[in-house]
C-alpha cells in the first residue's frame, strides 16, 4: 500500500531525513522507534502532507499514486490518517461540527451527498463508544480543554469515524497513564482489519505491550537503520540506542 | 471651507423652508447652530486624530441628493420585506430611507406604553418631551452630528416607560433604496426610563440597486436608573453604501447597556460609540464585529467616560480583513480622578487574510486614579498554519478550513448576543458571509420590487 522510496525532507532549510525506505503492506503493523531528533515525527508530518516541510527528493506511493503529488486533504480522502503528537486545539469550532464537516468532505470526494443528521449521530455515537469518549465533549470545541488522555482519545476517535486505510500514530501513548494507553491501545486493536494499515511511532515499548507490531524500524538520523520483528522492540527497550550506534560504527 | 460641506449648505440654504416644513419645530431648532458648526470646521481628513482610515471630505464629497421633499419610495416594506432574521416574534418596525412604517401586526407583543414611532410625529405631537433628549447627548460639534442636525427631517422615537419591560425583543429594519444617489440623515432617540427593559435589533440593508447611498445616523440613548437595554446592530448593505453613525449613550445609576455593533457586508462603515456613565454601578458592555473583503472599509471609534464609582466596561472588538480592505479601531476609556473602583476591560483582535489588507488599531485607557482594575490590548495576526493543517489531515478543504476558523475567530462575539434565536441566526450568516455568498437576507423580496 505504501511504498517510501530514498525519501529526503527538510525543515527551514535543515534536512531532516535523508533518504528513508519503508514498506507497508495491508494488514501489517509497523513501529517506528529511535531516539530523540531522529525524524520520527518529521515522517509522519512529510507522510500527512505538512506544507511546512518540502520533500527535496525520493517518492511516496500510496496504492499506486504519487502521494506527495497530494494536498493533506486528498490524502486524508484516499486513506492517511494522522494521529497527532500534540493534537491542535481549535477554539470556536465545535468537534461537531468538526467531524460533520471531516465526515461530508470525505463522501462528497467519493461522490456521496452528505450524511443525514441521523445518520451522522449514530455514527458518533458508536464510534465515541471505541475510545469511551464521553459525549460531552462532543459540544466542545476541538481538543479545547481537553485533558492529555481525552486528546489522544479523541485522534483514536477520529480515525475511527473517518477508517484510514493507513494509520500514522505519532507518539500516541506521550502523555497518557496507564488507564488511558490501555483505552488507547484497545481502541487501536479494535479498528485493525486484514485491509488496514498502521504506522505506530513510540519512543517506548510500553506502548508495543498493547499494540503488537509485526515489524520494528529505527529510525537514526533520517533514514531506516534497522529492521526486524518485534523481539527489536525488547532489545532497545532493555540496551538503549547506544548499540545501534556502535553498530552504525558512529561510536 | 470643504467643498463636500459646502454642497450640503447650498442645498439646506435652497431648501431650508421645504427642510423645515416636512419636519417639526424641534428638528429645526438645531439647524441654524449645526450650520454654523459646518461654516467654520473642516471636516477631518483622513490621518488626523481618530480618523485613521477614512477621509470625510472625500466621502462627503461624494454629488448625493438629498429627499427634501421625502417623496416615498413605491412599495411598502412593510407588506413585501420579510426578513429571516432572527425568525422569532418580535415587535417588528420599518424605516425606509428615513420614513417610519409599521404593520398591523407590530405593536402586538408590545406592552402598553410603549412608544415606538417616527421622531418628526413625535416632535409634532410632545414637543416639550422630544426637546428634553433630542441633541442634548450628542455633540454638536461632531461633524457627523452637525451634518445630520442640519439635514435630518425624521428618525425613529422610542420610549420605554418607567418600570415597563418589553418582553420580546423590537426589531427596525432600516432600508436604504431607491435608484438615485442619496444621503439619508436619520435621528433616532431612544428614552430608557427607570427600571424599564428591552432588547433591541437594528438591521441596515440596502435595496440591490447600484445607486450609491450614504446614510448619517445619530443614536442618542438615554438610561434611566436601573433601566437595562440591549442594543444589537447588524449591518448588511451593499458595495455602494455607506454609513457614518455616531452613538451617543448616558448611563445613570445600576443601569446596564448592551452595544453589539456588527457589520457583516458592506461599503464603507464608520461606528462611533460615545458612552458615559452618569451614575454609580452602572454597566456597559460594548462589543463588535467588522467582517472586510474587497476594498471595503469598517473603522470604528469609542470613548467611554467613567466618572462615577463602581461603573464596569467590557469592551470587545474584533476584525477579519481580507484582500484590500482596511479596518480601524480606535477606542478610549477614560477613568476620572475621583470616580473609584471602576473596571474597564478593553480588547481589539483581528485576523488579517492578506498581504494587503491592512488593519490600524489603537486601543487607550487613560486612568486618573488608583483604585480601578483596567486592561487594554490589541492583537493582530493571521490564521494559525498548524490548525489549517490538522483540519485538512482530517478531509477539510483548505478553504473550509479557513471557513471555519474565521467563523470560530467571532464566535465569542456572537456569543454575547442575549436574543434567543439570533444568535443561531448570526452564525448562520456568518458562515455566510465567510463562504463567500452575497449579502442580503435571502428571505427578502425587497430587491427586486424597490427599484
Amino acid at each position: 500500500m505504501l511504498k517510501v522510496s530514498d525519501l529526503h525532507a527538510e525543515i527551514n532549510g535543515k534536512e531532516i531525513l535523508k533518504g528513508l525506505n519503508l514498506e507497508v503492506r495491508p494488514g501489517e503493523v509497523h513501529a517506528i522507534m529511535g531516539p530523540n531528533g531522529s525524524g520520527k515525527s518529521t515522517l509522519s508530518m512529510v507522510l500527512a502532507g505538512n506544507p511546512a516541510y518540502t520533500v527535496t527528493g525520493g517518492s511516496v506511493e500510496f496504492y499506486g499514486k504519487d502521494l506527495l503529488a497530494m494536498p493533506p486533504e486528498i490524502r486524508s480522502h484516499e486513506g492517511v490518517f494522522l494521529g497527532f503528537q500534540y493534537p491542535v486545539e481549535i477554539p470556536g469550532v465545535s468537534m461537531m461540527n468538526f467531524m460533520r464537516a471531516a465526515v461530508n468532505a470525505k463522501r462528497k470526494y467519493f461522490g456521496e451527498g452528505p450524511m443525514s443528521a441521523a445518520e451522522f449521530l449514530k455514527l458518533m455515537r458508536e464510534k465515541r463508544s471505541i475510545v469511551e469518549l464521553d459525549n460531552k465533549l462532543a459540544s466542545r470545541s476541538v481538543n479545547e480543554g481537553f485533558s492529555g488522555g481525552e486528546k489522544k482519545r479523541n485522534e483514536i476517535f477520529q480515525m475511527a469515524v473517518l477508517e484510514p486505510r493507513l494509520s500514522i500514530l505519532d507518539e500516541t501513548d506521550s502523555g497518557l497513564d496507564i488507564d488511558a494507553l490501555r483505552i488507547v491501545a484497545e481502541g487501536v486493536n479494535k479498528l485493525k482489519t486484514a485491509n488496514n494499515a498502521t504506522i505506530v511511532i513510540t519512543h517506548y515499548q510500553r506502548l508495543l505491550d498493547y499494540i503488537k507490531p509485526d515489524i520494528v524500524h529505527i529510525l537514526y538520523k533520517g533514514r531506516i537503520v534497522k529492521t526486524a520483528g518485534p523481539e527489536l522492540a525488547l532489545e532497545l527497550e532493555e540496551r538503549g540506542y547506544d548499540w545501534v550506534k556502535r553498530e552504525l560504527g558512529e561510536e | 471651507m470643504d467643498n463636500a460641506v459646502k454642497q450640503y449648505i447650498d442645498l439646506y440654504e435652497h431648501n431650508a423652508d421645504t427642510i423645515d416644513a416636512n419636519s417639526a419645530p424641534v428638528l429645526n431648532a438645531s439647524r441654524r447652530e449645526a450650520l454654523s458648526v459646518l461654516r467654520h470646521n473642516d471636516l477631518p481628513r483622513k490621518g488626523s486624530e481618530n480618523y485613521e482610515i477614512i477621509d470625510l471630505p472625500e466621502i462627503l464629497g461624494f454629488d448625493y441628493g438629498v429627499n427634501v421633499n421625502r417623496i416615498p419610495l413605491p412599495v411598502n416594506p412593510a407588506e413585501s420585506f420579510h426578513c429571516g432574521i432572527p425568525r422569532i416574534a418580535t415587535s417588528l418596525f420599518f424605516i425606509v430611507n428615513d420614513r417610519f412604517a409599521e404593520t398591523p401586526e407590530s405593536r402586538r407583543l408590545l406592552p402598553p406604553g410603549v412608544e415606538i414611532c417616527s421622531l418628526r410625529q413625535k416632535a409634532l405631537d410632545d414637543p416639550e418631551l422630544v426637546k428634553k433628549y433630542y441633541n442634548t447627548l450628542a455633540n454638536g460639534e461632531n461633524p457627523l452630528v452637525a451634518l445630520s442636525s442640519l439635514l435630518a427631517q425624521d428618525g425613529l422615537w422610542i420610549r420605554v416607560p418607567k418600570g415597563v419591560k418589553v418582553e420580546n425583543p423590537v426589531q427596525i429594519i432600516n432600508i436604504l433604496g431607491g435608484a438615485d444617489n442619496m444621503l439619508t440623515p436619520l435621528k433616532v432617540v431612544i428614552v430608557m426610563e427607570e427600571f424599564s427593559e428591552m432588547r433591541m435589533l437594528l438591521c441596515d440593508h440596502t435595496s440591490r440597486s447600484n445607486s450609491n447611498q450614504q446614510l448619517l445616523q445619530t443614536f442618542e440613548v438615554y438610561c434611566a436608573p436601573g433601566a437595562h437595554l440591549d442594543l444589537y446592530g447588524l449591518e448588511e448593505t451593499s458595495e455602494t453604501t455607506r454609513r457614518l453613525s455616531t452613538l451617543w449613550l448616558r448611563q445613570e445609576e445600576g443601569s446596564a447597556v448592551v452595544v453589539d455593533g456588527m457589520t457583516i457586508y458592506n461599503g464603507l462603515t464608520r461606528n462611533e460609540y460615545h458612552c458615559k456613565f452618569a451614575g454609580n454601578d452602572a454597566e456597559l458592555r460594548l462589543y463588535g464585529m467588522g467582517i472586510a473583503d474587497a476594498d471595503r472599509l469598517i473603522d470604528v471609534y469609542s470613548n467611554v467616560e467613567h466618572n462615577c464609582d463602581r461603573c464596569l466596561t467590557d469592551e470587545l472588538f474584533k476584525f477579519s480583513v481580507d484582500d484590500c480592505a482596511r479596518c480601524g479601531f480606535t477606542g478610549l476609556v477614560k477613568v476620572a480622578h475621583n470616580a473609584v473602583k471602576n473596571e474597564a476591560y478593553q480588547s481589539n483582535r483581528n485576523l488579517i487574510g492578506s498581504n494587503e489588507a491592512r488593519m490600524f488599531s489603537k486601543p487607550q485607557l487613560e486612568i486618573y486614579n488608583d483604585d480601578v482594575k483596567c486592561s487594554h490590548g490589541s492583537a493582530t495576526g493571521q490564521l494559525d498554519e498548524l490548525q489549517l493543517f490538522y483540519m485538512r489531515t482530517r478531509g477539510l478543504s483548505e478553504q473550509e478550513a479557513r471557513m471555519l476558523l474565521k467563523q470560530a475567530f467571532m464566535a465569542d462575539v456572537i456569543d454575547k448576543v442575549r436574543i434567543p434565536g439570533l444568535k443561531e441566526r448570526l452564525t448562520h450568516i456568518v458562515e455566510r458571509r465567510f463562504a463567500g455568498e452575497t449579502a442580503g437576507c435571502q428571505d427578502c423580496q425587497l430587491d427586486c420590487e424597490i427599484h
